[in-house]
């Protein structure tokens, strides 16, 4: 929400699991969906004397991630133990990154390209690991039924990013996840599956206030329980009118007396927030290096080879296709949304037909649709780059016109026919110049009114001709068929 | 001899050579035990049935010449805070009393690896927190010397069952003197190695950066052998090292040759027993007779040892033991008895028209955590969550912890320039000898000024080994601390066998009682 009466300043803290085999400091599976309490050992159950392990691999992603967002890697880096009683934390403790994170002060650039705002970097404070705890489930609506704890969950490693206050509106929060969400994505190091807890978002939200006293904030309000992207913009905006309203009414400033930091829950259903009764713990979660674990040491070539091997990230990508290919920030942002393996298939095409616009509609509209309807992801796309390029190559020699280029498309899908088998099978010949030309010559013959109307300026009266041309020879291009009619009456 | 006076040495050629089984070497430990133990509560549990199949198997298997590991069927007790599958493993305290552990602990693996028999398991000041085994909620442990006395802590046990000869080894542990100073009471030989010369996994933690895992015997040579068989590095360990392991017993012959030992000024001082001091000063002219030199040293910063360690055993502690709720296994206190109280302090608050005060009582949750923790935890642990809680506090953290991990640096500074200069620093390994059952129990800081000694060798990390160099007037044992620099384990046991080579404290058994 934008108000010319205040501006809104949100941070956000998102946990993201990665994608490793095992958690984090044990050699439990990870996979989603296991029966409750199947994949779990002495290490991630906190038994007596059980210690944790550091799972390199998770290390890695976060490492790579961190990079990808242009993070500083400090030299070292430890784990700190997080204290707090809950059943779900069958340690007690979290095993977390308090004063030496693995990586601090990085950014992610976002954009819009319909231009709700401007392009900016948002700041990420730091990106951290941290040891995922397990669910709890409660059943409230027989108030003395137990509680079940399912800690097949605990100990999946979480990297948590942390965000500056940057964004100035609910769209550019929705803006920074979905292109931190595509990072993920082509990094290649989680699912970010929000719906499967993979990726979780919580957000830091108040308002600035230009009052007849000069600059006021109104309390911060953390909000939580934010299940899509869409649930983020909306509580966001939601929660920006509703702190304006307490403002008007209150005037609670950040700091003052009652301007503590509070909790609030979205309510998707009703599409409000609620105040979440405040945590029983203490804040204090009494910090301390987790003796049982030793140092990370991450040295300087190690970060340059990781920089060096990413693979291509979004916004280069954008940046190339719009450049290479002259399509617009809105086709761009279409395609690289649609991940990795679209972007290659769309330059594959592009480059063989040497027509980015054309590939890019086509990939847009005819591929897209197709790959919906069939419920399938390009990988699992029957027709290949290169037969569909060669396709939308003879669209732009002229030797078949869109409409039949979208029925041959739909044989070479359908039957898995090559771009010649399609043709064939349709009947699809390319008419020979001079053929063309006679045919050409024979219709203006016959069609003496057609020719006084073109003569006399009305150049639409040449459709009758395409017309005759197509019913006698239905392989015939209209664009030739006008081109050389056109011609022939010029030289009448 | 008889079976059960013998060193696990000679016993070990005896099993080897066939002239003795290590069922029949079991059995008389076994039968010892019953007889004895009910006077001395060495142990917490026994093992009888798994113990003689375990050692069945292996006569079987030495009988048909098939491979039996270093420890060729020796009995060995291990204390109760080391994690055995299948078999209760209680840190002496109410809150694990009927804890059955899913997995061995690594030691354990490689102890049955090695053909030792595990007996049982043996008692200990509850989570390894006292040093005189009182703090057990199994009953104290009584010194095999004299039953009116403490066999030290907090392998009271295991050391205690040493000395009376109802096991040739014992495993124990050593968080801040925990295996020496019972040695030192019970007197037997009793090493804490190098912090990562042993695996913690499957250790119960008391004070993650402190504790190790260390053996206890009756002669530096049986240590040497049940050392070699606890010792290596273990992947499931990330503090373990991976410094290959020597051949302790086939170093332990070589004597040291030009010799040079410290003797720490500040630890003839205030509170120093006058017949202990006597013993150290007798054990450094063995050395001197032996060809070594002696100089003094001075560790300046030891005088705030047991200040630091207070400070940061507690704090790790108290993160430790914060898994210990009742949620997920052991001890829980009564639901229906929480539930209940809590329904009428509710309804007392609605019925005198204190709402809000009704609003603000625990939750069913909050409540059953302190009535659990209150209940399972005994008073010596309880404390040191206190005192661990605060001092890792908000605002107290960088007066309290933090600073107590500065003067942990200084401490091994203080080792590392010592050490510069003589190979071995040799002292008293308590400032007296075993007390009476009772007389500190009430009075923790004279308990804790106790360890004055042995904490510092666990806040640098170095190795460190209590040899019987001596007795009272009134027949208690006192012991003598070698330390050693870090992965020095070699040293320390040449050192303690040469000392033994040329006395007979070790070899010294107390007459028990009926
Ligand atoms: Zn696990």
């Amino acid at each position: 929400m934008t108000h010319d009466a205040f501006q809104t300043i949100i941070g956000l803290e998102v946990h993201v699991q990665l994608q490793t085999q095992t958690k984090l400091f044990c050699r439990c599976s990870t996979a989603f969906g296991a029966p409750p309490n199947t994949q779990t050992c002495p290490v991630c159950i906190g038994m007596p004397g059980a210690l944790p392990v550091m799972n390199g691999k998770a290390y890695q992603l976060a490492l790579r991630t961190a990079v990808a967002l242009h993070c500083e890697i400090p030299r070292f880096t430890k784990w700190d133990r997080k204290q707090y009683y809950y059943p779900d934390l069958p340690k007690g403790y979290q095993i977390s990154q308090f004063d030496l994170p693995m990586s601090q002060n990085g950014h992610l650039a976002i954009s819009d390209p319909s231009g709700v705002f401007e392009p900016k970097k948002v700041g990420i404070i730091r990106a951290h690991l941290e040891d995922d705890a397990g669910k709890s489930m409660h059943d409230e609506a027989a108030s003395k039924a137990d509680s079940r704890i399912d800690l097949n969950r605990t100990g999946t490693p979480l990297l948590e990013i942390v965000s500056e206050p940057d964004m100035r509106s609910a769209a550019e929060a929705r803006a920074y996840l979905s292109e931190l969400k595509l990072l993920l994505m082509y990094l290649d190091v989680s699912d970010c599956n929000m719906q499967e807890g993979s990726l979780r978002v919580d957000a830091n939200i108040n308002l600035h206030l230009e009052t007849s006293h000069g600059k006021v904030a109104t309390p911060i309000v953390e909000v939580k329980n934010m299940n899509s992207f869409r649930a983020v913009e909306r509580a966001l905006s939601y929660e920006a009118g509703r702190q304006f309203e307490l403002w008007e009414e209150r005037h609670i400033q950040l700091g003052g007396p009652g301007g503590h930091k509070t909790t609030r829950g979205w309510d998707d259903e009703v599409q409000v927030t609620r105040p979440q009764r405040e945590k029983e713990e203490s804040s204090d979660y009494r910090y301390f290096p987790d003796p049982d674990l030793v140092p990370v040491i991450t040295e300087t070539d190690h970060v340059e080879e990781v920089r060096r091997n990413l693979d291509e990230l979004p916004a280069a990508i954008r940046k190339r296709l719009e450049s290479k290919y002259k399509i617009t920030s809105y086709d761009t942002d279409v395609i690289v949304n649609q991940g990795r393996d679209f972007v290659d298939f769309y330059v594959t095409v592009a480059e063989s037909c040497g027509d980015g616009k054309r590939a890019s509609n086509w990939l847009q509209q005819d591929v897209l649709r197709t790959l919906k309807e069939a419920e399938l992801s390009i990988e699992e796309f029957p027709v290949s780059a290169d037969s569909l390029g060669d396709l939308l190559n003879r669209v732009s020699a002229g030797d078949l016109d869109n409409s039949r280029a979208k029925d041959v498309f739909s044989r070479m899908f359908n039957e898995q026919e090559s771009v010649e088998e399609a043709m064939s099978a349709l009947g699809i010949v390319k008419v020979d110049t001079s053929a063309l030309e006679s045919l050409c010559r024979e219709l203006v013959t016959a069609n003496p009114k057609v020719v006084a109307d073109v003569q006399e300026g009305k150049s639409q009266a040449i459709g009758a001709l395409i017309g005759q041309a197509r019913k006698q020879n239905s392989n015939a291009n209209p664009a030739e068929v006008k081109r050389i009619c056109l011609k022939i009456i010029a030289s009448l | 001899m008889s079976l059960i006076e013998s060193t696990a040495a000679q016993l070990h050629r005896q099993l080897t050579s066939g002239n003795v089984t290590s069922v029949e070497v079991t059995q008389s430990f076994l039968d010892h035990i019953q007889q004895h133990d009910e006077h001395y509560s060495a142990f917490i549990s026994l093992n009888v049935e798994a113990a003689l199949a375990q050692a069945e198997d292996i006569d079987r298997r030495r009988a048909s010449g098939k491979p039996v590991g270093a420890l060729g069927g020796l009995p060995v007790a291990v204390k109760d805070v080391i994690c055995t599958k299948g078999q209760t493993t209680t840190c002496g305290s109410k809150m694990l009393r009927d804890f059955v552990p899913p997995y061995d602990a690594t030691v354990v693996c490689k102890l049955k690896q090695a053909d030792g028999v595990l007996l049982g398991k043996t008692n200990m000041d509850e989570f390894a927190m006292g040093s005189s085994t009182e703090n057990s909620a199994f009953g104290v442990t009584h010194n095999p010397w004299d039953r009116t006395c403490v066999p030290g802590g907090s392998s009271g046990g295991a050391a205690a069952c040493v000395a009376a000869r109802m096991a040739p080894l014992s495993v124990g542990t050593d968080t801040g003197g925990s295996i020496r100073q019972p040695a030192a009471f019970c007197g037997v030989t009793g090493m804490k190695p190098t912090y990562g010369r042993v695996s913690r996994f499957g250790l119960v933690a008391f004070a993650s950066s402190l504790d190790q895992i260390g053996p206890i015997a009756q002669t530096a040579e049986d240590a040497a052998l049940l050392l070699q068989a606890l010792a290596g590095h273990d992947p499931n360990d990330s503090t373990s090292s991976s410094k290959p392991v020597p051949d302790f017993l086939r170093a332990i012959n070589q004597p040291l040759v030009g010799l040079k030992i410290g003797v720490i000024r500040e630890h003839f001082g205030e509170g120093l027993d006058d017949e202990v001091a006597a013993a150290v000063r007798e054990a450094v002219h063995t050395y001197q007779a032996l060809g070594a030199t002696v100089s003094d040293i001075s560790l300046p910063h030891n005088q705030y040892a047991i200040a630091t360690y207070y400070v940061i055993a507690p704090s790790e502690a108290s993160s430790n033991l914060a898994r210990y709720d009742g949620v997920h296994y052991g001890f829980r206190a009564n639901e229906a008895e929480i539930l209940e109280t809590l329904k009428q302090e509710r309804d007392t608050a609605t019925a005198t028209n204190q709402e809000a005060t009704g609003k603000e009582l625990d939750s069913e949750l909050i409540r059953m955590y302190q009535r659990t923790r209150s209940e399972g935890f005994g008073s010596e642990v309880q404390r040191r969550i206190m005192l661990g809680v605060y001092a890792l506090s908000e605002g107290y953290a960088s007066k309290y912890y933090l600073k107590a991990l500065k003067v942990r640096r200084l401490i091994r500074q203080d080792f590392d320039k010592a050490f510069e200069k003589v190979d071995l620093i040799v002292g008293p390994t308590s400032p007296t000898p075993a007390y009476p059952i009772g007389d500190k129990i009430a009075d923790p800081l004279s308990m804790y000024l106790g360890d004055l000694y042995t904490v510092s060798a666990n806040l640098a990390g170095i190795a460190g080994i209590s040899i019987p160099c001596g007795f009272s007037k009134t027949g208690l044992p006192i012991g003598l601390q070698l330390q050693a620099p870090a992965f020095e384990e070699e040293r320390l046991l040449q050192a303690a066998h040469m000392f033994q080579q040329q006395t007979d404290w070790h070899t010294k058994r107390p007459s028990l009682k009926n």
